[in-house]
């Protein structure tokens, strides 16, 4: 026995197979084809598990701290406003609103301005239209300036002579040859045409992207934005375009001349945008994008909390527009109340259940689950009946003379309709978990209670009742949980006050499409659930629950 | 089978019938006196109602009819928890929710006895069953003969007069039974409790008991000390179920006292005592048991009858030989032989003779 350890031990005392390996290894080989195979099983579960709960779950995580829309959308304005100092109360400097001016412009041609604008109106009320009116209106700027070059020469109104000055010759040649359905050249910039018009060419290579890819128009046909016109004109007011020698030369000569006479017309931007809309004369709305301009942002969460972020950091909301707070309140309180509820409702149920004859319980368990096979919107809409004031309850008791007809019970729409409702629906989940715990405590032990001496409520509460609590434990847990995310009922029997967070997370979703927001709600009532599992794991201990055996 | 003894019986069943589903009786007529002290158990098939005459005298079932006393006095209405009977299961039955301390303390917190006198009584129940040091540890820690002490020892920590045992060592290993077996008489007789105790293994009944009733269909069959039980037993069923016995079948020929003559269906006669036989002509069965058989000529009185018998098996078992045979086309007859230096070893296929003493084969009832 001795001798056979001592073979089995190499020098470094590990212990060894019988090949020589270390026995750990080869066990560890020996279990990896099992843990392999075990692996293998259960696979499609996981990865149908992962890609359509996992996945759409933390993306939608993801969506309540995220906020790339205002920097996607406004880039350049969204960099200009980093210098912007938002306490003075001063308006930013024209170089935001010129900034503003082209991503507006270029966010409008791409119809993006109105998401943002959505996007905005969550934390400001207004943006929304400010955004949708300002697209409509940009060209206004820019045909100031197209007007009157087009009245210098004509050639600034049409596209083939933009697109020589601007583009190659390659790529101008490639345009003329092009006929409709082949696809489109790509574009390529004039070399050092970005030297000479720095904006133009800038405004042009968008303008140009855009129509062959988005559009798949010829350049050679289009007339370029007015954005393009407007930057000429800063090119040409800015800078010298003498040295320039390519096609159009003279005519941007022309045009150069033009800008420097004293009776051009310009317009500043930022009158026009106030024109479209005063608000933009509004720090409130600068202040607003520049708060939100960050690739993440933290203000779905404060709002979820009824906070708001300012200029000194996160606040509180008024008074009368914290409801979120409110909600999770009641949302866990009326789970509390349902879990209540179903435990005294359940407990003698199941201990009627579990004590019972096999054949009488097995009929009580039908009836039990009887509702349970039942549509929830049946038993809801069941509670409809029964609690409303022209419902069943209140016509008997009106019958019997309890309650005066003037004045019948209101029980619906309100929390005492939701936690009727909703104690009723849940029940089974409470009763079920109940009865697999309760059917494992032998009798005997009643029995050895009642056989030292104790009486029936001693046997019941010193010995049955302390075996009984994993099940009570296990069905609190299931009904709470379920409760706290309950949707359907309280969106039907609760009116005002009966309803729960689950139904603002809703509204968000499928109304007013904050889906940010709906994140950032439905983040904390999960962070919320699984601080009270963790909390019930350390007062209760999590192996104390038991759903049977 | 009423043994009608004296007046202060301490347990007494009289007349006592019961029913679950009042068509069929599971205990019919019971007439049952136990003196103060008595170790009785109630041995019997699964089905045979010990354990509902066990229940009915702990009070966890009703008679349907007669009378259960203790002491004297009737307690077919006192419910159990004021019976003061303790009572020990067949799966232990410790709360697992406490600890070995508690689940001792717990019939005396209920007997609302002060703190400082429940821990010196856990304490000296824990040490009368030697496990003074796990009164900390739940039911669950210990292992099945260490529940087992402990489930005695809650039975016994309020000083109960009678405890009841469903079949408490049911559970364990042989090794360990054999030991409990011994403890549990041990500590009965040292503490003078009466106990009736449950089982259906007749090795057990017959070490622990001062007597045994042996339980079929409902009704005591034969009630008497290990010793009477197995050397005289009163029918049949009682011969089959104690012990390792032998059966022939045949008529009885003549009854002349204490002795009749039997005739096998092979043609064979033998000598026995009737039991319950009372005719001439009756079929009977007769038993005897394997120990008792010889085939040794020399050691049988001269005049009594031998039958032939035709060897079949020989089993070496260490202390003893066994030998199967067959008698009287009965080829389930074992003899016993104590293995000593000259014993003879039979081979199989041997023509012997057997007899035995008149005294030990038993006439009995053929059904």
């Amino acid at each position: 026995m001795s001798d056979a350890t001592a073979d089995a031990q190499n020098e470094a005392g590990k212990v060894l197979a019988a090949d020589g390996t270390p026995l750990k290894k080869s066990l560890r080989r020996a279990l990896r084809t099992q843990k392999m195979r075990a692996l293998l099983l259960i696979a499609p579960l996981l990865i149908f598990v992962v890609v359509t709960f996992i996945a759409p779950i933390l993306d939608m995580l993801f969506r309540s701290v995220e906020n790339q829309i205002v920097s996607e959308t406004l880039p350049r304005t969204v960099v200009e406003l980093r210098e912007w100092d938002e306490e003075t109360g001063n308006l930013p400097d024209e170089a935001a609103w010129e900034a503003a001016y082209k991503d507006i412009f270029y966010a409008a041609e791409r119809k993006l301005h109105t998401r943002l604008g959505t996007r905005l109106n969550y934390e400001q009320t207004g943006i929304s239209s400010l955004f949708r009116k300002s697209g409509r209106g940009l060209d206004d700027i820019g045909e100031v300036y197209q007007d009157q070059f087009k009245d210098l020469d004509k050639s600034w109104d049409k596209g083939e002579p933009w697109a020589s000055m601007m583009g190659s010759d390659a790529f101008n040649d490639a345009m003329s040859n092009w006929k409709k359905g082949d696809p489109l050249p790509q574009f390529e910039a004039r070399a050092g045409i970005a030297e000479v018009l720095p904006e133009t060419a800038a405004a042009y290579d968008w303008f140009a992207r855009f129509q062959l890819t988005e559009e798949e128009k010829s350049l050679h046909k289009e007339e370029p934005w007015t954005l393009v016109h407007w930057a000429l004109y800063k090119d040409l007011k800015a800078g010298d375009v003498s040295g320039y020698t390519g096609p159009g030369a003279e005519m941007l000569a022309e045009a150069d001349a033009l800008v420097d006479t004293p009776d051009f017309e310009t317009i500043a931007i930022q009158d026009a945008f106030v024109e479209f809309d005063e608000d933009w004369a509004d720090v409130e709305v600068w202040r607003t994008i520049k708060t939100y301009s960050p690739p993440y942002t933290s203000g779905y969460f404060l709002n979820a909390v009824d906070m708001q972020k300012s200029p000194t950091g996160p606040e509180m909301r008024d008074e009368d527009e914290r409801i979120y707070g409110l909600l999770f309140k009641r949302t866990l309180f009326m789970s509390l109340v349902i879990t209540f509820s179903c435990i005294l409702l359940a407990y003698p149920v199941a201990y009627l259940l579990s004590n019972l004859p096999m054949r009488t319980a097995n009929l009580l368990m039908i009836l039990v689950l009887l509702p349970f096979w039942t549509s929830l919107l049946v038993r809801t809409s069941a509670w409809k009946v029964m609690l409303q004031q022209q419902g069943v309850i209140n016509d008997v008791l009106v019958w019997l003379g309890l309650v005066n007809d003037a004045d019948r019970l209101v029980m619906i729409n309100n929390q005492f309709g939701t936690i009727v409702a909703m104690t009723h629906i849940l029940l089974p989940f409470m009763i079920l978990p109940m009865y697999s715990v309760m059917s494992t405590i032998p009798p005997s032990y009643v029995r050895a209670a009642k056989s030292l001496g104790a009486t029936n409520w001693t046997t019941f509460w010193r010995v049955y009742f302390p075996q009984s609590v994993p099940g009570i434990g296990a069905g609190s847990i299931l009904v709470f949980i379920l409760a706290i995310g309950y949707y359907i009922t309280p969106e039907i029997v609760g009116g005002t006050t009966g309803t729960f967070i689950s139904n603002r997370i809703a509204y968000h979703i499928s109304s007013s499409l904050n889906w940010g927001l709906a994140a950032a709600l439905g983040s904390i009532l999960l962070v919320v659930v699984l601080v009270l599992y963790w909390l019930y794991d350390r007062i209760v201990g999590i192996d104390n629950v038991k759903l049977g055996g | 089978m009423a043994d009608q003894v004296n007046g202060d019986a301490f347990v007494a069943f009289e007349r006592v019938q019961k029913s679950y589903d009042g068509e069929t009786l599971v205990v019919k007529d019971l007439n049952l006196t136990m003196p103060k002290g008595e170790f009785l158990t109630m041995l019997g098939p699964s089905g045979s109602g010990k354990t509902t005459c066990l229940m009915m005298l702990a009070g966890f079932e009703t008679a349907t009819h007669g009378e259960i006393k203790l002491d004297g006095v009737s307690i077919n209405n006192i419910p159990p928890h004021k019976r003061g009977i303790g009572m020990v299961f067949q799966n232990y039955a410790l709360f697992p929710h406490m600890t070995i301390a508690e689940n001792l303390s717990f019939p005396l917190e209920v007997r609302k006895m002060g703190k400082s006198d429940r821990e010196a009584k856990v304490k000296r129940a824990l040490d009368m069953v030697e496990m003074g040091a796990f009164g900390g540890r739940r039911p669950a820690q210990l292992s099945g003969g260490q529940q087992q002490r402990i489930a005695l020892a809650r039975a016994l920590v309020f000083e109960p007069e009678l405890v009841l045992m469903d079949e408490p060592l049911g559970a364990l290993d042989k090794q360990l039974r054999e030991k409990m077996q011994f403890e549990i008489t041990d500590l009965a007789h040292r503490l003078g409790i009466t106990v009736v105790y449950v089982t259906h293994d007749q090795t057990e009944a017959l070490t622990m008991s001062d007597r045994v009733a042996v339980f079929d269909d409902g009704r005591i069959q034969q009630l008497d000390p290990p010793d009477i039980l197995y050397e005289k037993p009163q029918n049949s069923f009682v011969a089959q179920f104690i012990g390792e016995n032998n059966t022939l079948e045949g008529v009885i020929t003549s009854i002349k006292g204490e002795t009749c003559e039997v005739k096998l269906d092979d043609g064979q006669v033998i000598d026995a005592v009737p039991i319950n036989v009372t005719k001439e002509g009756e079929r009977t069965r007769v038993s005897i048991r394997p120990e008792r058989v010889e085939f040794n000529k020399e050691r049988l009185s001269p005049d009594a009858h031998t039958v032939k018998a035709e060897v079949l098996e020989f089993i070496y078992m260490g202390d003893i030989f066994r030998t199967r045979l067959r008698v009287a086309g009965n080829d389930e007859f074992v003899i016993k032989t104590r293995n000593a230096p000259d014993q003879v070893r039979l081979e199989p296929g041997t023509q012997i003779e057997i007899g035995w003493l008149p005294e030990d084969c038993r006439a009995l009832d053929a059904s």
